[in-house]
């Protein structure tokens, strides 16, 4: 558990490091996932001792976007102004985004389907 | 008697520990809530958390400066979260290899809806710049979407609020959305889940099946990398910045 927390907040470190060093856009924590995968690739045995660790923090992700939640108390008045621009937009964005990714998905694997790929099992 | 019990809030709000403390209890009493409710996803844990602390910080006249100071423990453990997600995706790479194409597809054009459908309804209503650019990355994570936001000079606070409450509504109606276009396979559901509605979402898509809760961590990790890289371009393709 402490061996696979310690890992986790280095592999984040080294990220933030390297998103800093080389001026990338991409975030630290994701540069410290995408080496987290290049090592799991490597040895399988450390998949195994992280397990458990990553499988208890992202059974609780959702908890951990409550405090950023709460911060709606700072825009109480941007909100107030804007709220019906924001509202709408969110909602609106939020349908397209699962609809369109849905289908774009299952109509790529119905044109697929017929060279060897996987086809929609129904 | 109130007098006292005043003092001793008082005393104990100088704490993070209060604070702490408070946020993991309403998360648990939003949960408990929700499953007791049959997990009626109008009540979500993460809407009754918020609602909760934002009545008792509220009423108890609380800054969410001092609030943070406490809860900045749990909100400082997205980063180490994000990094955890290889894990899953490791160790469902068999199947990601064998849909990499449809799925890469989805991913991008998710990531190209999320932000500019978002931007241009902002847009469309006049709303500030400000404000599209904290719209923009509302479909990623929150550590990274406020990582975006900040650095194309926007309100990364801001960001953090609409995160989270697309998190909330794709997990709220997002289900009921797919069935209704008809779409039954659980890896697309999660794969779609995941790629709108990030961890809120995620946590969603395991309640349907194991394979939904996978492919949604997995749409949930890779939106991260690449709506970090093709945001900033396209905003300004778009000149929103």
């Amino acid at each position: 558990m402490l061996h696979a927390l310690a890992a986790l907040l280095v592999l984040q470190l080294a990220g933030e490091a390297l998103s800093h060093f080389l001026m990338l856009p991409v975030p630290g924590p994701v540069l410290g996932m995408a080496l987290l995968f290049a090592a799991l690739s490597v040895s399988k045995e450390l998949a195994g001792r992280l397990r458990e660790t990553a499988n208890a923090i992202l059974q609780h992700l959702s908890l951990l976007f409550v405090p950023a939640g709460v911060g709606v108390m700072l825009h109480v008045a941007r909100l107030s102004e804007e709220w019906i621009a924001i509202v709408l937009a969110v909602a609106i964005s939020t349908i397209l985004t699962i609809v369109f990714t849905a289908l774009t998905i299952r109509l790529c694997m119905r044109l697929f389907a017929g060279r060897g790929n996987a086809g929609e099992n129904r | 008697m109130t007098e006292r019990l005043t003092d001793v809030w008082v005393y104990l709000a100088t704490f993070p520990l209060l604070h702490l403390a408070l946020t993991i209890v309403a998360y648990l009493a939003g949960d408990w809530l929700y499953q007791k409710s049959g997990r009626n996803p109008l009540l979500n844990p993460v809407l009754i958390a918020v609602a909760v602390l934002v009545g008792v910080l509220t009423v108890s006249g609380t800054t969410y400066h001092r609030y943070f100071e406490g809860a900045q423990f749990v909100h400082f453990l997205l980063g180490p979260a994000v990094v955890a997600l290889a894990v899953p995706l490791y160790y469902n790479f068999a199947k990601l290899k064998r849909l990499w194409l449809p799925l890469s597809a989805g991913l991008f054009v998710g990531a190209v809806t999320a932000a500019l459908s978002a931007v241009g309804v902002a847009w469309l209503l006049d709303a500030s710049t400000q404000t599209a650019l904290a719209l923009a990355p509302k479909s990623v994570t929150a550590p990274v979407a406020m990582g975006i936001t900040e650095k194309l000079g926007g309100p990364a606070s801001l960001t953090a609020i609409l995160v989270v409450s697309t998190g909330i509504l794709g997990a709220v109606i997002g289900p009921a959305v797919l069935t209704l276009c008809g779409v039954r396979d659980a890896a697309v559901r999660g794969f779609a889940i995941g790629t709108t509605s990030h961890g809120i979402g995620t946590a969603r898509a395991f309640q349907e099946s194991e394979e939904a809760g996978a492919f949604s961590g997995l749409a949930m990790g890779l939106n991260t990398v690449v709506s970090s890289l093709l945001l900033p371009p396209l905003l300004r393709l778009v000149g929103v910045v």
